[in-house]
């Protein structure tokens, strides 16, 4: 059995993930949301033996580094953060829908990962030769999949605040969006995702400067990755205190937060593709 | 004019306590914070300059976009946005600190309709007692109770994790205490690069500032050396070096390692590995000749730029050199020489020769064969050199921030009232934070209460 098998079977679990979400959505029985959720949570189990599995070959073809040094490796993790921030939070607050609202993002991940990047294992070049990586990398992510679940539920209120707005009976307001919790539990599911993840986005930021530091001297340099990473930390940090600034409860804030991940997603694939700088090597 | 003088310093105070300029201040750095991302920072390459119309550059240039997070108006942002901490902390903290100090003890009514969280029981022994029996019961579950009596009925209050109120102040002032730390980098500290050949010795560097920089020691490289994975990839950039004092070396600092990820700090100072290549001044490098269909193969030593005529005419002329050619083609290896052969009376030709593969050198149909065989030159190795007595500061004002953020996020103020009077008693509770976990626990509570014989 190899890593590479066990990562094609999670990207299998999350797609059946999605559409049994989908059938839960359509059909609004709740053992199809189980099903859906227990898929999630069978992906995952798998990802994370993967992961170990791929962090072994690593060893045995005598590189022997944490699975998280390329592309490939890093859209693997974060597949795997999203789920794992996304357990959580089903697992403490229990509104099962909001799984149909973030596996996608996760599947998104590994599909893109399976299909469309390099697999292979490579060895680590000088300036990754840090134990820093692990710490910087693990919390980054952990902060994104916090942001992305936030994200999802954003779309979830939008959705329930437009359709909330426009039918003018609450009572016959059942069929789809009886499914989705009220837009109280939504703002509220929003504040705890990124109060999850904006505390770990400071550590792996801080993380990122203390290794930086380590290894040039310098623990800030704006550099594009450092810059972008502090953008989003502006606007999450403005997401924070909109909560209890006048004119900016509800809505706003649900695109504060949106906008908030779409920082984040440059943040992280948008400034290698399309700017240089230290980080460049994740862009192969 | 003086009461319109007091608005006006008044609604400036006003303006910077206020949550509004905050979120201007947030989303104006992370708007701005842009350019710099997209534009070149620093010295402007010329082939950026020569890409965009000169209006553009000029416009640019007087916006400071190129270098614009030294710009006079992103500082600025960074001085109003930390006047706005202050200023909401001046207004706020005294507030939360007289909430802390003096909490309400005594619920009046207003409070007790506000409250979602309530459980009432009932009981029949003396009201003395009971308040005894339910001050023993707040002690166990939460914390030691404080007892007032008002209008006849007892007032119990127990809190939890009243300080964690503070926890957003905390954050806020780790902001504060990472610029302060900023500062005393850029006011005391000092960047910059050197580069020394193998058994060469420095005792400056060159600053960031453009100057040259006293060390108060002297640095020796004693070797360079890049190792390799199978791949071809780099492995390791390690620099061997040595700290001298007056012409000694000063021990636990001979021979020190630095690599990539390992520096070496000595007096305050500290030297990363950053970069290498070739001392090329003056060095040696060594072609071969050997005739075609002969073996006499001789070797001529060159240096870069000069031209030798060999003994039938032939001119050679050393163009450049590298001792790793893989950095120019990635799929060959070892030492390559380019250089440019003048034929007796022909026009000159530039040929490329390898070390490792004299094959390639011989396809060429030419009567002479040119081969490469390296030179004597050494390796120098480029160091980043780095003092920053601030750096501690702001290692400081990270961790009071991830204190601060965990505080603020995850624990709460808990507070429990029990309003006791004759016959029956009244339990009410708060939580500053996480009403959903806290209410929980409250029913927790609350079935206790029910349970307790009083």
């Amino acid at each position: 059995m190899t890593s590479s098998l066990l990562f094609n079977i999670t990207t299998l679990a999350y797609m059946a993930s999605m559409v049994t979400f989908f059938m839960y959505l359509a059909s609004k029985n709740k053992s199809v949301g189980l099903v859906g959720s227990l898929l999630a949570y069978a992906g995952l189990a798998v990802q994370t033996v993967a992961i170990g599995l791929r962090w072994k070959e690593s060893y045995d073809i005598g590189f022997g580094h944490a699975p998280l040094s390329n592309l490939y490796e890093s859209v693997v993790f974060f597949s795997w953060t999203i789920i794992l921030i996304y357990l959580l939070i089903d697992l403490k607050y229990k509104y099962r829908i909001v799984g149909a609202f973030v596996v996608p993002f996760a599947l998104l991940g590994m599909a893109w990962a399976q299909l469309g990047l390099n697999t292979g294992i490579e060895p680590l070049v000088p300036a990754l030769q840090s134990n820093w990586l692990l710490y910087h990398v693990v919390t980054c992510f952990l902060g994104y999949a916090a942001f992305a679940v936030a994200c999802g539920v954003s779309i979830m209120y939008l959705i329930k605040a437009h359709h909330e707005a426009n039918s003018s009976t609450t009572s016959s307001a059942g069929g789809l969006m009886a499914l989705f919790p009220p837009t109280r539990v939504l703002d509220d599911l929003n504040y705890r995702a990124i109060m999850i993840g904006f505390p770990l986005l400071t550590i792996g930021i801080i993380t990122g400067a203390a290794w930086a530091d380590y290894a040039w001297g310098t623990y800030w340099s704006w550099d594009p990755k450092e810059t972008w990473s502090l953008i989003v930390w502006f606007i999450y940090a403005a997401f924070l205190h909109a909560r209890f600034t006048k004119g900016w409860v509800g809505k706003r804030a649900a695109w504060l937060s949106i906008i908030g991940f779409a920082a984040t997603i440059f943040c992280y694939l948008g400034v290698n593709l399309f700017l240089s700088g230290l980080h460049s090597y994740g862009g192969k | 004019m003086a009461t319109s003088q007091r608005n006006f310093i008044e609604s400036v105070w006003d303006l910077f306590c206020s949550l509004k300029l905050t979120m201007f201040l947030l989303i104006s750095l992370a708007l701005t914070s842009v350019i710099g991302t997209v534009l070149p920072q620093g010295e402007v390459p010329p082939e950026y300059v020569a890409q965009i119309s000169p209006l553009k550059f000029q416009i640019y240039t007087k916006l400071h976009f190129f270098d614009m997070y030294h710009s006079w108006w992103f500082i600025a942002l960074l001085y109003i946005f930390s006047l706005n901490l202050i200023c909401c902390s001046i207004k706020r903290l005294p507030h939360v600190l007289t909430f802390i100090s003096q909490p309400a003890l005594v619920l009046d009514a207003s409070m007790q309709k506000a409250f979602s969280l309530k459980q009432e029981v009932a009981f029949s022994t003396p009201l003395d007692i009971a308040r005894k029996k339910l001050a023993d019961f707040l002690k166990a579950e939460l914390a030691n109770p404080v007892v007032t009596e008002r209008d006849g009925a007892f007032h119990l209050f127990a809190q939890k994790n009243a300080w964690c109120r503070l926890g957003v102040y905390v954050v806020h002032a780790s902001i504060l205490v990472i610029f302060v730390g900023a500062i005393i980098g850029s006011l005391f500290g000092d960047k910059g690069f050197v580069n020394i050949s193998e058994g060469e010795s420095v005792s400056t560097f060159m600053s960031r500032t453009g100057k040259e920089t006293n060390l108060g020691f002297t640095v020796r490289c004693d070797q360079f050396t890049v190792t390799k994975y199978a791949t071809g990839a780099p492995k390791e950039f390690k620099s061997i070096l040595t700290i001298l004092e007056n012409g000694k070396p000063v021990p636990d600092y001979v021979n020190a390692r630095v690599i990539v990820n390992d520096p070496l700090t000595y007096k305050g100072y500290t030297f990363y590995q950053s970069s290498y290549g070739q001392a090329d001044e003056g060095s040696e490098h060594y072609l071969t000749v050997t005739p075609r269909g002969g073996t006499d193969k001789k070797r001529i030593i060159i240096h870069k730029g000069e031209a030798v005529t060999l003994k039938d005419g032939t001119v050679v002329k050393l163009i450049a050199a590298t001792q790793e050619v893989q950095q120019i083609i990635p799929e060959l290896n070892g030492p390559a020489a380019q250089i440019e052969v003048a034929f007796k009376g022909k026009s000159p030709q530039v040929l490329e020769v390898f070390k490792n593969y004299p094959e390639s050198n011989i396809q060429r149909g030419d009567e002479l064969i040119f081969g490469y065989e390296g030179t004597n030159a050494k390796m120098f190795t480029g160091l980043q050199v780095a003092k920053d007595p601030g750096v501690w500061v702001v290692w400081l004002g990270c961790a009071l921030m991830v204190v601060g953020l965990c505080i603020a996020f995850f624990m709460s103020h808990k507070r429990v009232w029990i309003v006791v009077s004759k016959g029956h008693a009244r339990m009410y509770g708060n939580a500053s934070k996480n009403q959903a976990a806290f209410s929980m626990q409250f029913d927790d509570l609350a079935a206790k209460l029910k349970e307790l014989k009083i």
